[in-house]
């Protein structure tokens, strides 16, 4: 993977757009228009776009309720994430997902899921699918520290070992589920040697660095479909924001999150960029004017989005397609 | 073509069917391939179809039945045995969370085209973490569908029908049934899933019950005949969707019900069907409708204990007899 300037362009703005369009959620939650729980992936955009870069439209994700970054970073638009925030019709999930529930067919963005772990075992089976039709494409499964715990952490890892299946997991470890740190709940905290133990090739990494992310990201994604089976990356990260709108965050202190925000995605990556000397050649305003037009036109698209009829309330309980 | 087939060579023969017609059909499960199945009912079809396609799985009930659902996301109709009903218990999770709810969450895009298939019954004095009915309880979930084959024909006609299904059908084979025996005919045309069935015609009370069952129910039936009471049984094949409307014209023609549930009385799905004819047919009503349930026991495991807990062909008979008296 080559970083030059339409690449750092592209890291860059897709981060950023990550970042401005959560903060527009905290507005919106505020004003009401978005409810529920609102679970914000600030300060870990670096994983997201790093993963997604790697990756090809045929490829599929799987993430958790935290996903606005990874559904964004995969193409799923912005418009009808708003929508789906706002409950409308026009939503990812015509609003009967809300934030936690984004999905999307035409970019095989595949949730989403709110129950921690739920998703790994559903990765295995979609990665099981493609390996026996003989399809080369890959499965990210995508989910938080705390998912560690859980025993479908375990099984699906054994299964995807055992069958050699085209998975990537992705352990975004941010060290809190909830207000409960990872030290307070794993014997082990190095989260990549539970892995290591079934046999899965498996990486610790500076998820705050979308460089790396990238990097490890495309080489990992490769060596699947090389045939090298399932393949594991912590990448260490921290978020910014409390776990959802409503924690007050007593469990952990002011000064541990201003320093994790000096090492933040956006800033590590401008410090990487001026080494480089292409920090001066990016013109950031340009891209923050950009992302304000993409994201004033989602809030735009929401707000004119459609109420899902009452009647349609019961539609897709079952699938329409009735065979007799 | 008819020919008389075991309960299990008659699902064994609806899944090797399936397999060949479609080589996006699997089976995966605890035991499904070397052993032949816990029960074995897939026995021999691991050196047809190779280890590729009957999948062997570590005990992981929960990963398991997600990898078949997440397969079946991505374009495969697999079929996930999952040895009984109690084992269930650990993936409910994958089974409610995801299953039933990804299609409607997903707003229509994501539907699962799964078939669970799993063993339920009582009386093989197992005691209480081998032996309980929970298909009831597990049709209270919205977004699957639960059928309860009786008969070699079902056994049949329900794999295939939950196969063609686009959306996950969980299928409970009675253990003690899949030695009996019965006719098959593989070319006629299935009941589709909902459909209740009369078996046998009655004019005096209704029986409604399923699976294992059904054929206590009709032995009841021929009791009660010697008395001079007419009970029309009736199968209801599918617990989700329940067959309402089957049901509301036969009590509106025998004007009496008892309902035969192999599950636990409170919050069961003859509970379920007792407040639904309350609200459709409550004036067809000539006396209280009656029940007979397992007892609200764990099952015990010796012989006269777990006799007395479970429905048997006497206790069918004394309560239709008492429904009778009622009116
Ligand atoms: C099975 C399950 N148990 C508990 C919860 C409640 N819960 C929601 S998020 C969360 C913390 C999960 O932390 P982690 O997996 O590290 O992800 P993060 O929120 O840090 O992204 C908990 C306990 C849940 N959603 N699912």
């Amino acid at each position: 993977m080559e970083l030059d300037l339409t690449k750092a362009k592209e890291f860059y703005s897709k981060m950023l757009l990550i970042r401005r369009f959560e903060e527009r959620c905290v507005e919106f939650y505020s004003k009401q228009k978005i409810r529920g729980f609102l679970h914000l992936y600030i300060g870990e955009e670096a994983i997201a776009v790093g993963i997604m870069n790697a990756l090809t439209p045929e490829d599929a994700v799987l993430a958790t309720y935290r996903e606005h970054g990874q559904a964004l970073a995969k193409g799923v638009s912005a418009n009808s994430i708003m929508a789906e925030l706002f409950g409308k019709q026009e939503g990812t999930s015509r609003g009967r997902g809300g934030s936690m529930h984004l999905f999307d067919a035409n970019t095989r963005f595949y949730g989403g899921t709110a129950i921690v772990a739920g998703g790994l075992p559903l990765a295995v089976g979609m990665a099981l699918a493609d390996k026996m039709m003989k399809r080369n494409r890959v499965t990210v499964c995508m989910f938080g520290d705390g998912a560690v715990a859980e025993g479908e952490f375990h099984e699906s890892l054994n299964l995807a070992a055992l069958w050699n299946l085209p998975v990537l997991f992705v352990c975004e470890n941010n060290r809190y589920a909830m207000g409960t740190a990872l030290n307070l709940t794993e014997s082990e905290t190095d989260i990549y040697k539970k892995a290591a133990s079934y046999k899965i090739d498996s990486k610790q990494i500076d998820g705050m660095d979308v460089v790396e992310v990238a990097k490890a990201a495309s080489r990992a994604v490769e060596d699947i479909k090389d045939g090298k089976g399932p393949l594991f990356l912590e990448c260490l990260t921290y978020r910014f924001r409390a776990h959802s709108m409503f924690d007050a965050e007593l469990y952990r202190e002011k000064v541990e999150v201003e320093e994790w925000k000096e090492k933040g995605p956006l800033v590590v990556f401008q410090k990487r960029l001026e080494e480089m000397g292409l920090w001066s050649e990016m013109d950031v305003k340009e891209l923050e004017d950009e992302i304000k037009t993409i994201i004033d036109e989602a809030v735009e698209f929401a707000e004119n989005g459609t109420l899902e009829p009452i009647e349609d309330l019961e539609k897709f309980v079952y699938s329409e397609v009735s065979n007799g | 073509m008819d020919n008389t087939i075991t309960y299990r060579e008659a699902v064994r023969e609806a899944i090797r069917k399936a397999m060949r017609e479609d080589e996006r059909v699997f089976l995966i499960g605890e035991d499904v391939g070397n052993y032949g199945g816990s029960y074995a009912v897939s026995r021999g079809l691991l050196d047809e179809f190779g280890r590729e396609r009957i999948i062997d799985t570590p005990l992981s009930e929960s990963a398991f039945t997600g990898a078949g659902i997440g397969a079946a996301m991505n374009g495969m109709r697999p079929i996930v045995e999952i040895m009984t009903v109690n084992f269930s218990l650990l993936a409910l999770d994958q089974i409610i969370n995801n299953a039933a709810s990804m299609l409607h969450m997903s707003g229509g895009q994501f539907n699962v085209p799964l078939v669970i298939r799993m063993a339920t019954g009582v009386g093989n004095q197992l005691g209480a973490q081998h032996s309980h009915s929970l298909e009831g309880w597990l049709s209270y979930i919205v977004g699957v569908k639960v059928l309860t084959p009786a008969t070699v024909q079902d056994a049949y006609d329900m794999i295939g029908l939950a196969l063609s299904d686009p959306d996950p059908v969980l299928v409970f084979e009675n253990s003690l049934l899949y030695n009996s025996k019965g006719s098959l005919d593989t070319k006629s045309t299935p009941i589709p899933i909902g459909k209740a069935l009369v078996h046998r015609p009655g004019k005096d009370i209704t029986i409604l019950t399923y699976g294992i069952n059904l054929f206590k129910a009709l032995e009841a039936a021929e009791t009660l005949a010697k008395d001079g009471i007419d009970a029309e049984v009736i199968d209801l094949r599918s617990l989700r969707p329940l067959d309402d409307e089957t049901i509301m014209k036969s009590v509106a023609k025998t004007h009496r019900v008892v309902i035969v549930d192999d599950g636990w009385k409170s919050g069961s799905i003859s509970a379920e069907i007792m407040a639904r004819i309350n609200e459709q047919a409550f004036y067809e009503l000539d006396a209280p409708m009656a029940r007979v349930c397992t007892l609200e026991v764990p099952l015990p495991y010796a012989k006269h204990l777990e006799d007395a807990a479970i429905v048997q062909v006497d206790k069918i008979v004394d309560t239709t007899k008492k429904v009778m008296v009622q009116s």
